[in-house]
């Protein structure tokens, strides 16, 4: 069994898996339920002066039959006294000594930073993050994301809190901002121990077109909320592996957005992240998820040899360059299994009129793959001019049968020469510019 | 003229193929991720072991069906032949949500076979016994589901255990008497392999009683558990019944799943007495060992019978004939063998007893004759092993349902024997609960089972699922009465309430 233990700037948990701060994490009951689940730390909901909220607060992206594939909030810091929070967090620590528990704070003055930084402490929180990141509401005080999308505040308010700060300290960051890594590096300058990425996207998931008025409806209006679930993975992944490249952050990275299970956690790991929080999924389905991302992310460890998530930990981050230096002589085709393929032509047609036009419809006797499953005589099937075909993946990612059209790559025989090579061939006259495709 | 086997090795093997066929991985992918994840799922409390099936489907959906096999084998230790062979329609199945919004429930039976079938495909091994010993023995009389449920969990719990089975092999009726399209004989043992992988002895060919007395147990252990399953098949006393080609339906059945298929004589026309589970699978099994018909003869109505209704559908999709109402008056037969059954028409009376209708006899060509009209209650048995131990009326050994503990504090049972003939899955159920009111006695300490990730903080007690408080399928059962059933009626649609070999009077 694979070491799943993490260490995140000093803040020790017994795996990675941390309850993100949000309603999950909103009171000690839920921290106790958490790690009796198998959670390795809680980063409780964010204290502050306590707000309150309105009812009707979530909105969501379904899928077909799949529920909440996005997910989104217009619910505001905690409404509960920081008295509370911080006796509970007391009694939790006091629980689970081994366990992380993480003090997620947003106030406005140098005063209450210090004063919040030292009753973290005190309560005997393992770490402190800064909840730069909320894009509803506390913004529009002065505070989450208004704080977050300039890094020249953000940087002055951390160093605030790093003057106070004797444990680890997190920035967590919001999307909402062109480049994230000018925010990862103010976090920086201002000494903060850690980052933590992606809070919630600025969004509207829908409008009801019998009252035109967006979901959460609060009495006849509605507001912009934050946006997350496994819709925003993709974003995510970008950012943090954005900042974990960036050689001006150099900072340990918390993966946050859409996490949902063991695969999703394990490309976090791979993307450069140490610790790993999980909002939505938990609102979905509870705490027992944790169950079968500890297993299933050991076992996956274990199939690779790897003894611990380090091993695991920023493996991918350098596999993304620019684009500039991918090789253009590096080719791949579509193929077609015709032992699976069901007939539906869909790749034809998005080949068709989606892309290069390079799959013909041909019948299977003339073929020669005879009937596979589901398929009808006579009734034409796709072939893959493999000479026009361009390898955009395309018709792989509509295919609705698992491995039925590979990508399959074709030695040219060319050596690599990526856009920069080119360019620099044709500036010192080396080779003529290739034609435009026909 | 004596039987012959009918059809080659290739064409049985045809005929036999498992009745469900393995799902493929995307299949399994695609079934596993239409589940809702329920918490407290209704699957789960309708499992008498308590699989905690949304964990277990889940972690196929996520691709850890590694870690699905281990949810399923620490519920319920025959896991891969419960996938197989359990009526999923009346159990799980019949409870998913998904029956409820008017969709085809989650096939959990055939997620479950293929979570086990991948690790066992691939010889990993999920589960392991304490490396601290209790130092507690405990004798386990039967090698059938129930004994190896209890002695796997007893072993889980560090307890040293050997079980005594009179067959040359373990399993039970896993091994020699569930339907061959149904289960294979290897999968049975494969999972008696994995009972002793967990450090349970089992010592087969030795029946407690003749080869062993129950006082050296005593001497030996501190506690038995009594798994012994029912017993002989029950005679019809008509003339006739002796003659070479009249079978016990078991036997049968026996016979096919322990010799190569292309070496068990079968008759041409075949006549199966009795309606119960036993007798449709003897039929199905005899077509398709090649037989020209089979006929089950039945002295109550179509909808008199035990059988489950998916049995019944099956055997008239197999061309099973059914001869209702009908009673088998004397076996009849030329130079000493099997010729034909000389039956009589009959009528359900007011006190609800079949009685032969007056002068309605006629005969009917058969060469083989197998009777399926239940099996009998081990009573004598019971009375020589154990003579202190009460039975209840019906022959069952009593037993406090939630401990397994009998009248004889030291004496557990479960299973068959206990329930008066169920399923694998109960006994097997029975068998751990049993297990866990062994650990109780011999430590005087109650044993928490894991409390299973989708049960965490549900509301426990006594009416609760398998997980916190294990297996209450039939406590719940006794509780819940039938509407509308009149005493002594039948209902087969519910859960569990089948008796494999019944005809009733
Ligand atoms: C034909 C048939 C088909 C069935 N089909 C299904 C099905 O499809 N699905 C399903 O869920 N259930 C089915 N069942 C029911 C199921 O097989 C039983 O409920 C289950 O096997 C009971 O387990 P058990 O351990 O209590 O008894 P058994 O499986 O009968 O095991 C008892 C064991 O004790 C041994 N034993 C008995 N006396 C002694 C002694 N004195 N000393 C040592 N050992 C002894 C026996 O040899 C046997 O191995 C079927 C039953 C029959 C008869
Ligand atoms: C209802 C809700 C409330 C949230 N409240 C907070 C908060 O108080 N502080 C904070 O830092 N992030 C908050 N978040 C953001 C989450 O911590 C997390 O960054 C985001 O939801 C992305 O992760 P996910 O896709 O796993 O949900 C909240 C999210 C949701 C859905
Ligand atoms: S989830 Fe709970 S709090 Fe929210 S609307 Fe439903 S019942 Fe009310
Ligand atoms: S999309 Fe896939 S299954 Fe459909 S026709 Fe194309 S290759 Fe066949
Ligand atoms: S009841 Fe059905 S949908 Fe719900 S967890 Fe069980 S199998 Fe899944």
């Amino acid at each position: 069994m694979a070491d799943l233990s993490t260490n995140l700037a000093g803040i020790k948990s017994p795996n990675p898996f941390w309850v993100a701060s949000g309603p999950p994490a909103n009171t000690g009951y839920q921290a106790h339920r958490a790690f009796e689940a198998g959670w390795g730390g809680v980063v409780w909901k964010t204290i502050g002066t306590p707000i309150v909220n309105v009812s009707s607060r979530y909105s969501a992206l379904n899928s077909g039959p799949t529920r909440m594939i996005g997910f989104n909030n217009i619910e505001l810091i905690s409404d509960r006294s920081p008295e509370t929070n911080f006796r509970e967090i007391a009694e939790v620590k006091k629980r689970w000594p081994h366990h992380a528990v993480i003090a997620s704070l947003m106030v406005e003055t140098r005063e209450q930073w210090h004063e919040f930084v030292q009753r973290s402490a005190d309560a005997g929180a393992d770490g402190i993050e800064l909840n730069y990141g909320c894009p509803h509401g506390m913004c529009e005080r002065g505070m989450g994301s208004a704080v977050g999308q300039q890094p020249a505040v953000a940087e002055k308010i951390t160093s605030w809190v790093m003057e106070a700060a004797t444990i680890p300290v997190i920035v967590k960051l919001t999307p909402n901002i062109t480049d994230v890594t000018m925010a990862a590096r103010a976090a920086k300058r201002a000494g903060a121990n850690a980052i933590s990425l992606i809070n919630t996207i600025n969004s509207i998931t829908n409008v009801n077109l019998d009252t035109f008025v967006p979901e959460p409806t609060v009495a006849g209006r509605s507001s912009h909320g934050g946006y997350c679930g496994p819709a925003v993975k993709p974003i995510a992944l970008n950012m943090v592996q954005a900042c974990a490249a960036d050689p001006d952050v150099r900072l340990p990275i918390s993966g946050i957005g859409g996490i949902a299970n063991w695969r999703d956690a394990a490309e976090f790991l791979a993307l450069g992240s140490t610790s790993l929080q999980v909002c939505t999924a938990i609102m979905h389905y509870g705490f027992r998820i944790v169950e079968d991302m500890n297993e299933g992310l050991s076992a996956y460890l274990d199939s690779k040899g790897m003894k611990s998530i380090t091993e695991l930990i920023g493996r991918s981050v350098p596999t993304l360059q620019k684009w500039e230096t991918l090789d253009l002589h590096w080719q791949r085709v579509a193929r077609i299994d015709y032992d699976t393929c069901i007939g539906c032509n869909l790749c034809y047609i998005a080949c068709e009129d989606g892309a290069h036009q390079c799959i013909d419809l041909k019948s299977p006797e003339k073929l020669g793959v005879g009937l596979g499953p589901g398929r009808v005589p006579h009734k034409p099937v796709p072939k893959v001019r493999e000479e026009d075909c361009v390898g955009c993946n395309l018709c792989s990612l509509v295919c609705p049968v698992d491995e039925c059209i590979t990508m399959t790559e074709i030695p040219n025989g060319q050596s690599p020469m990526s856009w920069s090579n080119y360019q620099e061939k044709l500036a010192k006259g080396e080779m003529k510019a290739i034609p435009p495709h026909p | 003229m004596p039987l012959q086997p009918l059809l080659p090795a290739a064409a049985l093997a045809a005929n036999m193929a498992d009745l469900h066929p393995p799902l493929r991985p995307q299949e399994a992918l695609v079934e596993a991720n239409r589940c809702l994840y329920c918490f407290d799922a209704p699957c789960i409390m309708a499992c008498p072991t308590g699989i905690d099936v949304p964990a277990f489907i889940k972690k196929i959906a996520s691709g850890n069906p590694i870690g699905a096999a281990k949810t399923i084998l620490t519920a319920n230790i025959l896991g891969a032949s419960c996938a197989r062979v359990c009526p999923t329609s009346v159990l799980c199945e019949g409870a998913c949500v998904l029956d409820d919004r008017d969709e085809q429930p989650i096939q959990i039976g055939r997620l479950q076979r293929y979570a086990t079938d991948y690790i066992e495909q691939r010889g990993l091994s999920v589960l392991s016994a304490p490396a601290k010993k209790t130092g507690k023995k405990v004798a386990v009389i039967g090698a059938g589901p129930a004994g190896l449920g209890c002695a796997a969990e007893l072993a889980r719990l560090g307890h040293g255990v050997t079980v005594f089975e009179k067959q040359p092999q373990a399993g039970g009726l896993n091994t020699y008497g569930i339907a061959y399209y149904k289960l294979k004989p290897e999968i049975s043992l494969a999972e008696v392999a994995l009972v002793q992988s967990l450090g349970v002895k089992i010592r087969c060919g030795v029946e407690v009683g003749r080869d062993l007395a129950v006082a050296r147990l005593e001497q030996e252990f501190a506690a038995i558990f009594v798994g012994i399953g029912l017993g002989d098949a029950q005679r019809l006393r008509i003339p006739g019944e002796d003659l070479p080609e009249v079978r016990d339906a078991l036997a049968f059945i026996e016979q096919l799943r322990t010799e190569p298929l292309d070496r068990v004589p079968v008759g041409r026309a075949v006549a199966v007495v009795g309606c119960g589970n036993t007798a449709i699978d003897a039929a199905t099994q005899a077509l398709r060992l090649g037989a020209d018909s089979a006929t089950i003869v039945y002295r109550r109505g179509e909808e008199d019978m035990s059988a489950y209704e998916f049995e019944y559908e099956l055997a008239k999709a197999d061309g099973v004939e059914f001869l209702f109402h009908t009673a088998p008056v004397e076996v009849l037969a030329t130079d000493g063998h099997v010729c034909g059954l000389r039956l009589s028409r009959t009528v359900v009376n007011a006190a609800g007893k079949a009685e032969q209708v007056p002068n309605s006899e006629f005969n009917q060509a058969f060469d083989l004759v197998l009777m399926a009209v239940g099996q009998e209650k081990q009573i004598a048995l019971l009375k020589q092993l154990f003579p202190a131990l009460a039975l209840d009326a019906r022959g069952a050994i009593q037993r406090d349902p939630l401990t397994g503990q009998t009248t004889m504090p030291h004496v557990f049972t479960g299973g068959d024997c206990a329930n008066g003939g169920r399923e694998v899955v109960n006994a097997v159920g029975e068998g751990k609960k049993a297990a866990h009111g062994l650990h109780a006695f011999l430590t005087q300490a109650t044993a928490r089972p894991p409390i299973q990730p989708s049960r965490l903080g549900a509301k426990t007690g006594a009416t609760g699922s398998g997980l916190l408080q294990p297996i209450r399928a039939h406590e719940l059962e006794a509780q819940v009465k039938i509407p509308g059933a009149s005493p002594g009626a039948f209902d087969k649609t519910a859960a569990n309430s089948s008796d494999h070999n019944a005809i009733r009077a």
